[in-house]
C-alpha cells in the first residue's frame, strides 16, 4: 500500500489500468467473451467516454473555482444544438467551435448569477438546464423544421465527418496507397495466450479508428492537470475554490477568476455536447445528451476532482456501454470482472483490518459471481444505471478519501467576508 | 409587527411579479429576434384565458405541480434540496399501478389504498437520500440526482420485464394492467376538472398548517434557518433531515396520482413525465409558501395549457419553457437583490435609531 501511495497520479492511473487489464484478461480466458478486450471495444470505449470525460472536466473546472455546476447537462445540450447547427452550415470543426463559444456564454451566465447576484448554485444550474432545453427546442423549430433532412427535433446532417485514421505499422494504417502491416492486430488474434493479446488490443484500440476530436479531448486531461496544478493561474483558481478569503487577502481577483473558469467549464461541457452531435453522430437530435452531463458530474466526484481521476471514471463508466454496443453477450462477463475486483478490494480492506467492509465486499463478489452463472444477459437498464449506483456507493463508502474543494457551492461575495 | 409582516409579503409578491414581467420582456426580445411578433404571441397566449376549457385544463395541469412544489418546499424549509421528486414520483407510480390493480376494494378505500402505497414508496425512495445524508454525510443534491436516474432505469426494467399487460384495445402504447374502476379518481364539472385538484389544495393547506402552525413545523424552520442554535434547544437536526426527507418523498409519491388515478388508469412510459422537476420552478416562484405555490402552479399550468394556441399562429410553444427557465433565474436574482436592499435598509434604520439614542443621552 505504501508503494502505491508513493506513486504520482499519472503512475497510479497506469498501475490501475494494468491491473484492470490483467483482471479482464483472466476473465476473457475463462469466459470466451473475446470482445471485452478487443481493440474495437477499446476504441469504441474511447468514443463513448469522450463526452463524459469533457463533462467531467467541466465539473472539475467549475468546482475547483468554487462553483457547483449542476448546469453541465444544460451546457451540453446547448453544445449539441450549436454543434449540429455549425456542422450543417459550415462543417464539423466550425460546429465544435460554435458550440464552445455558445457553451462559454452559458457558463458566464451561470457565473453571473452565482458570483454577481449570489444566487444559490444549484438553483441557477437547474434554471440553466430548463433554459437550455427550452432554447434548443425552440431554435430547432425555427431553424431546422422544413429543411432538407431536418425536423422539429433534429438538425439536417452535418457536412463531412472525420476520416477515422489508423496508425501505420501498429494498426495497419496506410502510408500513401500502401497498407502497412497490422502488427498489433496480429498479436491480438492469438487469443489463447493470457494478457499479451489483451494489451495488444488495448494499444491497437488506442491507435486505430481514431477521430481527431477524441485526441483533442483526451489531451485536455494533462493540459487541465498542468494548468490547474503547475501555473499561477491554476493555483489562483484552486485558491478560489478552497479559501477565497485567503486568496482575496493576497490580492487574487476572485470574481474575475470565477468568470474565467466558468467560461472554460461551459466551453468544455459544450464541446462534449458537440462531440455527440458532430463526431459521434452527424446530426443534432433532441435529448441526445440523455443525462451524460450528470454522468460527467458523477465522474467529477468519482475522480476526486482531479483530471486524471475524471479520465479513469469516464473510461470506467463508458466501458459497459461500449461493450453493449459491440455485442450484448459480452456484458455478463463484466459481472465476473466486478467479482474479481471486489475480491481484490476485499483483500486490501482485510489488510487494513476492516472486517465489516471486507465482509460486505466479499458478499458483493459472491453475489455478482453467482449472478453471472444464473443469468444469460444483463438488462440494458442495469448498464445504464451503473455510473449512478457506483457514484452513490463511492460517496457513501469512501467519503473519507474524497477531497472536494472546501468552498465549492458556498455563497461568497468578494470584498465582504472580512 | 403586523405591518412589518404585511410589508414583507408585499415586497415578496412584488419581486415575484417583477420576475414574471422580466421573463415576458426577455421572451419578447427572443420572439422579435427570431422574426415573430411578440404582441400577437402574448395576445394569443393570454387571450386564451377567456376559454373555460383552457381554464379547466390549466387547473388540471396545476394539480400535480402544486403537490410537487409542496414536496420541494418542505425540503427547502429545512435547507434541504430534494431534486429527486421526479424519481420518487416515478417509483411510486409503478408501485401504485401494480399494487392498485392487484387488490379489490370499495371505491373510496381503494383510492385511499393507492394513496398510501404511493406515499410509502415515494417516502422510501427519498428515505435512501435521507439516510445517506444523515448516516454518511452525502450531499442530498448529488444523491437525489443519482437516485433519479437509478429510479428511471429500475422502473423501466421492472415495467418491461414483469408488469407489461397485453393490450386489450389494440393500442400500440404498452401499459400495465388497468386499475379497476373503484380506484379511478372521479372528475367533476362535466368530467373535465380532475377531482385531484381539491386533493392538491388540501395538501397545500395541510402543508401550511404543518409548517407554520405546529411545534414540529417551528422546529423544522428553526433547524433550517440555524441548525446550530436549534440543536442547542434540543432539536436533533439529523432527525429533522430524515423526517423532512420522508415527508417530501411521501408528497412526491402523490404527484403522479392525477395522471394515474384520474387520467390513464395504468402505468405507461412517460406518464406524468417532468412533473416532479417542474415543481422546483413552482416552489421557487412561489417562495415556498402555500399561497405563492398555488398562484405559481396556476400560472405554469396556464402557460402549459395555453401554449398549444401559439402553434396555431406558427410560434413554437417551447417559448414557454424558455419563459419558465428565465422566471426561475430572474426570481432568485431579484430575491437576492431585494434581500440585500432590505438588509441595508434595516441596518440604516438601526443606525439612525442608535444615533438618536446617543444624541438624547
Amino acid at each position: 500500500m505504501k508503494f502505491f501511495k508513493s506513486l504520482t497520479t499519472g503512475q497510479r492511473t497506469i498501475a490501475l489500468s494494468l491491473g484492470f487489464m490483467l483482471v479482464l484478461s483472466i476473465v476473457r480466458l475463462f469466459t470466451n467473451a473475446d470482445d471485452i478486450t478487443s481493440s474495437g471495444t477499446i476504441s469504441s470505449t474511447l468514443r463513448v467516454a469522450t463526452p463524459i470525460l469533457l463533462a467531467g472536466l467541466a465539473g472539475v473546472w467549475a468546482e475547483r473555482v468554487g462553483i457547483v455546476n449542476i448546469g453541465i447537462e444544460g451546457m451540453m445540450i446547448i453544445g449539441t444544438w450549436f454543434g449540429g447547427y455549425g456542422a450543417w452550415k459550415w462543417g464539423t470543426w466550425a460546429g465544435i467551435a460554435l458550440a464552445i463559444v455558445a457553451g462559454s456564454l452559458v457558463g458566464l451566465l451561470h457565473a453571473l448569477a452565482t458570483v454577481r447576484f449570489n444566487v444559490n448554485h444549484v438553483v441557477s444550474g437547474i434554471a440553466i438546464n430548463i433554459l437550455a432545453a427550452g432554447t434548443t427546442e425552440y431554435l430547432s423549430i425555427i431553424f431546422f423544421k422544413g429543411q432538407q433532412g431536418g425536423g422539429e427535433s433534429q438538425s439536417p446532417a452535418g457536412k463531412g465527418g472525420y476520416g477515422e485514421f489508423d496508425m501505420p505499422f501498429l494498426s495497419g494504417g496506410r502510408i500513401g496507397s500502401w497498407r502497412s502491416p497490422d502488427i498489433l492486430g496480429w498479436i491480438e488474434k492469438k487469443n489463447d495466450l493470457p494478457l499479451l493479446p489483451d494489451l495488444a488490443g488495448l494499444l491497437r484500440g488506442l491507435v486505430s479508428d481514431i477521430y481527431v476530436p477524441t485526441i483533442v479531448a483526451i489531451s485536455l486531461v494533462p493540459i487541465t492537470a498542468y494548468v490547474l496544478w503547475r501555473t499561477r493561474f491554476g493555483l489562483r483558481v484552486r485558491s478560489s475554490g478552497e479559501s477565497p478569503q485567503a486568496g482575496e487577502s493576497l490580492g487574487v481577483p476572485i470574481n474575475r477568476l470565477r468568470y474565467q473558469a466558468m467560461a472554460i467549464s461551459g466551453g468544455l461541457a459544450a464541446f462534449g455536447g458537440a462531440y455527440l452531435s458532430c463526431v459521434f453522430t452527424s446530426t443534432y437530435r433532441q435529448g441526445q445528451t440523455g443525462g451524460q452531463g450528470y454522468i460527467g458530474l458523477a465522474t467529477t466526484i468519482f475522480g476526486n476532482w482531479t483530471p486524471f481521476g475524471v479520465f479513469r471514471g469516464s473510461i470506467l463508466f463508458g466501458f459497459p456501454s461500449a461493450l453493449k454496443f459491440r455485442d450484448e453477450k459480452n456484458v455478463p462477463a463484466l459481472l465476473l470482472v466486478i467479482a474479481v475486483i471486489l475480491i481484490a478490494l476485499g483483500i486490501v480492506s482485510a489488510m487494513k483490518n476492516k472486517q465489516m467492509l471486507t465482509m460486505g465486499l466479499l458478499i458483493g463478489a459472491a453475489i455478482s459471481a453467482a449472478t453471472y452463472f444464473l443469468v444469460d444477459e444483463v438488462p440494458q437498464e442495469f448498464v445504464a444505471a451503473t455510473p449512478y449506483i457506483v457514484t452513490i456507493l463511492v460517496l457513501a463508502g469512501a467519503q473519507q478519501q474524497l477531497r472536494p474543494p472546501a468552498y465549492a457551492g458556498i455563497a461568497y461575495r468578494a470584498g465582504e467576508n472580512h | 409587527m403586523k405591518s412589518q409582516r404585511l410589508q414583507r409579503m408585499a415586497v415578496t409578491s412584488a419581486s415575484s411579479l417583477l420576475a414574471v414581467f422580466v421573463a415576458l420582456c426577455i421572451c419578447a426580445v427572443v420572439l422579435l429576434i427570431t422574426g415573430k411578433d411578440p404582441i400577437e404571441a402574448y395576445r394569443t397566449l393570454f387571450g386564451a384565458a377567456g376559454d373555460t376549457k383552457v381554464l379547466q385544463g390549466s387547473l388540471n395541469r396545476a394539480t400535480p405541480l402544486m403537490i410537487s412544489a409542496a414536496a420541494v418546499a418542505i425540503g427547502f424549509k429545512m435547507n434541504l434540496f430534494n431534486i429527486g421528486v421526479e424519481g420518487q414520483m416515478r417509483v411510486a407510480l409503478l408501485a401504485t399501478a401494480v399494487a392498485g390493480a392487484a387488490v379489490d376494494l370499495p371505491a373510496p378505500l381503494h383510492i385511499l389504498f393507492c394513496f398510501i402505497v404511493a406515499m410509502a414508496t415515494g417516502a422510501i425512495w427519498a428515505g435512501f437520500a435521507g439516510w445517506l445524508k444523515v448516516k454518511r454525510g452525502v450531499n442530498e443534491v448529488i444523491s437525489t440526482i443519482m437516485l433519479n436516474f437509478v429510479a428511471l432505469s429500475l422502473v423501466a426494467w421492472a415495467f418491461d420485464s414483469f408488469f407489461r399487460a397485453e393490450s386489450t384495445t389494440g393500442s400500440v402504447l404498452v401499459k400495465t394492467k388497468e386499475l379497476p374502476t373503484s380506484a379511478w379518481f372521479p372528475d367533476i364539472v362535466d368530467r373535465r376538472l380532475s377531482g385531484m385538484f381539491f386533493i392538491a389544495v388540501l395538501v397545500l393547506i395541510l402543508f401550511y398548517v404543518l409548517v407554520w402552525k405546529t411545534k414540529f413545523g417551528f422546529q423544522l424552520r428553526a433547524s433550517g434557518a440555524n441548525p446550530g442554535a436549534s440543536r442547542v434547544t434540543g432539536v436533533n437536526p439529523k432527525r429533522m433531515v430524515m423526517i423532512s426527507m420522508l415527508l417530501s418523498g411521501a408528497l412526491a409519491g402523490l404527484v403522479g396520482m392525477r395522471a394515474l388515478l384520474g387520467d390513464v388508469h395504468a402505468y405507461q412510459n412517460n406518464l406524468a413525465e417532468q412533473q416532479g422537476f417542474n415543481g422546483i420552478a413552482v416552489a421557487l416562484l412561489g417562495r415556498n409558501h402555500p399561497l405563492g405555490i398555488f398562484i405559481s402552479a396556476l400560472l405554469f399550468g396556464y402557460l402549459g395549457e395555453a401554449s398549444g394556441r401559439l402553434q396555431l399562429i406558427d410560434i413554437p410553444k417551447e417559448i414557454t419553457t424558455i419563459m419558465t427557465g428565465i422566471i426561475v433565474l430572474a426570481v432568485v436574482i431579484i430575491n437576492e437583490a431585494v434581500k440585500r436592499w432590505d438588509d441595508r435598509r434595516i441596518q440604516h434604520k438601526a443606525a439612525l435609531a442608535l444615533e438618536s439614542v446617543a444624541v438624547a443621552a
